[in-house]
């Protein structure tokens, strides 16, 4: 303290950098991330993008003509395949959001402490499994002569269904029925995940508040818990939904030729045929449509304040 | 059954707990208690945390089933019926707002339920009544927690409800906004006239607001009375304890002259009226609350009839309106005094030695079988 002229100034300066620096340390933490970005989504759709608009073929060669009517035949070639995609994965989501709700609310509010996490591990144990083979074992238990076919047999079900056009042949595999099941099974944990998160957060206060506010148990759900859930309902249908119309094992593996969807064009043109001009225009319609489906939803859904 | 009516009719908002109880697996919380709250009344079930208050009222409200016992609303049998079909409405520990909802669908939320008309006249003038008018726009998580504590009560009052239940309601406040809402609600229930059941742990909270309170300790009600009545004559230790703060100093009964007991304590001799001496045991711990006790220097003259105690002063700190001394007295126990700051005798400051004199008539007398630390916040739990 004898010094305390030449102390003060050093306690001084150094105090306004600090707020640059902290500002650049945000960035510093950032960098990964964006390189990350730039090299493994920027770079590979600007090249996407540039391999659509060529012409040419393998032995030749592909050259950047321009030439953007290839998006127009691609859509001509595979509008049904789009149309099947989006709607199997529509109702794929709509029984993931069936099944996963009630158990997402089972997880949240009525299970204890030690169940909670049991059930939770359940929900997450098939990732522990390669998707392929989950997805291959769906075939053994769809297969013709398989405990489902002769279940819903029995209970004339399959006489219905072949009615209205899921099934066919009084058999389950190689039907729409069978890429549904399995896009709804794949998919179901990422709808129950965010689900269980949105409603582990409310507080059970709430549902007494309500009772105690003359509304009976499913007024409580209709007005209180459903609403306040909605942010787990809009993330876990878009985590379902988006990969499940990009998806092709499930048609590839439990579907016939007539359930294919758009992931089998894109992979039978990059692989197959070989013409990658008409595989990253159909990735890129493909893409174009999930977002504007994607910011229609988000609009309708009004979450932007709960989340 | 014309009886019935004739009873629910007269008997408007009163509250009867006949033998409720609740027991979870061996854990007794509330044991089978007795309770009347009469009709338009301030109640407050005081005790502190763990004690059953909680879970007394919850019973009222309908949110957790009894074991035992039956819970009477304005003479309605209403044990059996869920909380939605109760006439009572909740004011919740930390309010419990609907979060998606902003003030005026919170506030709304008990009327739209019942299908009820003019919703929106209603709700504005219960919100002008809370003073929120200009904020029914807002979402709960944009007001302060005075705010969101005046919507919880308007959300709760505008239903008409027999009895307001209120648990806890002004925990989250602090210190000052505390005592304003205490005025306030106490405001409130004059004005409607319903039957309020306040659950605290804050005796001064209980005292300020309720009519009448029941202390509760360990699942049981200690004493029940008006907050007078309570901190002038405790039948417990706990309650001459956990109600104000007492000094408590064991004695022996030796005889009685008159309508007084005569006692000693470590030697000294002491009274106490017969009629303020809650048992008849011989030994007792008589009771004297720190301002009943007047302070004065060893040399002093202390007039004849008072109970008297000498000591030397351990502690002495001054707080403004009073002073608070901490006295060591003859026989070893500690003796609180407080002492207006009219005229302070310069002479009365630690090591010194003083005599403690009293009012035989402000001192009370209570089993010694009870433990003297009980409802201090200190004893051995």
């Amino acid at each position: 303290m004898t010094t305390t002229t030449e102390a003060a100034p050093p306690e001084v300066i150094p105090l306004p950098p600090t707020k640059p620096r902290r500002k650049l340390t945000a960035y510093w933490l950032l960098l990964p991330g964006i390189a990350w970005l730039v090299v493994f989504f920027a770079v590979p759709m600007v090249y996407q993008g540039s391999t659509s608009l060529q012409t040419g073929s393998l032995e030749q060669g592909f050259r950047l003509t321009w030439h953007f009517a290839t998006y127009w035949d691609a859509l001509a070639e595979y509008k049904w395949h789009f149309v099947r995609s989006f709607s199997y994965a529509a109702i794929a989501t709509a029984l993931c959001l069936a099944v996963g709700y009630p158990l997402a609310y089972t997880i949240a509010f009525k299970a204890n402490r030690r169940w909670r996490n049991v059930i939770l591990i359940l929900v997450i144990a098939p990732f522990f499994t390669s998707f392929l083979i989950r997805t291959l074992a769906w075939k053994t238990i769809l297969s013709d002569g398989g405990p489902v076919v002769s279940a819903l047999n029995t209970l004339h079900v399959l006489g219905i269904t072949d009615a209205i056009g899921l099934t066919s042949g009084h058999r389950v595999l190689a039907t729409p029925l069978a890429v549904v099941c399995g896009l709804t099974y794949n998919f179901l944990p990422f709808m129950i995940l965010p689900l269980y998160t949105s409603l582990e957060r409310i507080d059970p206060r709430l549902h007494e508040a309500a009772g105690d506010l003359y509304a009976r148990p499913f007024t409580t759900f209709r007005k209180v818990t459903f609403p306040i859930s909605l942010p787990g309902v809009v993330a876990g249908t878009l985590l379902t939904f988006i990969p499940a119309s990009g998806d092709y094992i499930n048609a590839q593996l439990l579907g016939s030729p007539s359930e294919q969807m758009v992931g089998n064009g894109i992979q039978k043109q990059f692989l197959n045929v070989l013409d990658y001009p008409t595989a990253a225009a159909l990735s890129f319609i493909l893409m174009a449509l999930i977002l504007g489906m994607v910011t229609v939803y988000m609009r309708k859904a009004g979450t932007e304040e709960l989340v | 059954m014309t009886e019935q009516l004739r009873d629910a009719a007269t008997a408007g908002g009163d509250v009867r707990l006949t033998g409720i109880g609740k027991t979870y697996g061996d854990f007794t919380a509330v044991h089978p208690l007795d309770l009347t709250v009469p009709q338009g009344s301030f109640f407050a079930l005081l005790g502190a945390s763990g004690c059953g208050k909680t879970t007394t009222l919850r019973m009222i409200a309908g949110l957790e089933e009894p074991s035992c016992g039956t819970v009477l609303i304005g003479g309605q049998d209403v044990t059996a019926l869920p909380p939605y079909k109760r006439p009572v409405n909740t004011v919740f520990q930390s309010y419990a707002l609907f979060p998606h909802l902003d003030i005026f669908e919170n506030v709304a939320f008990g009327l739209r339920r019942r299908g009820r008309k003019d919703v929106k006249k209603q709700v504005e003038e219960m919100l002008d009544l809370v003073e929120l008018g200009p904020l029914a726009r807002r979402k709960p998580h944009q007001l302060s927690g005075g705010q969101q504590q005046r919507v919880a009560v308007a959300r709760a009052l505008i239903n008409h409800p027999q009895v307001l239940l209120l648990d806890e309601p002004l925990g989250a406040l602090d210190l000052k906004l505390r005592r304003q809402m205490q005025l306030e609600l106490k405001r409130i229930q004059t004005e409607v006239g319903i039957t309020f059941v306040h659950v605290t742990h804050d005796q001064e909270e209980a005292m300020t607001m309720a009519d009448t309170i029941a202390v509760m300790n360990g699942g049981r009600v200690e004493q029940l009375g008006a907050p007078a009545d309570l901190y002038e004559n405790p039948a417990t230790t706990f309650v001459a304890n956990f109600l104000g703060q007492s000094n408590l100093i064991p004695a022996e009964v030796t005889g009685r002259s008159g309508e007084d007991l005569l006692l000693s304590a470590s030697g000294v001799r002491l009274s106490v009226p017969r009629a303020r001496c809650a048992t008849e045991a011989t030994r007792i711990h008589l009771g004297v609350r720190p301002e009943k006790i007047t302070i004065a220097h060893a040399s002093e003259t202390v007039a004849e009839g008072r109970n008297k105690l000498s000591g030397t002063v351990v502690d002495s700190s001054f707080i403004g309106v009073s002073t608070q001394y901490v006295v060591r007295s003859e026989g070893g126990g500690e003796i609180a005094v407080f002492e207006q700051n009219m005229e302070r005798d310069t002479r009365i400051t630690p090591g010194a030695p003083v005599v403690l004199h009293w009012n035989p008539a402000h001192s009370f007398g209570l089993d010694a079988s009870q433990a003297i630390d009980a409802g201090t916040g200190e004893e051995a739990a």
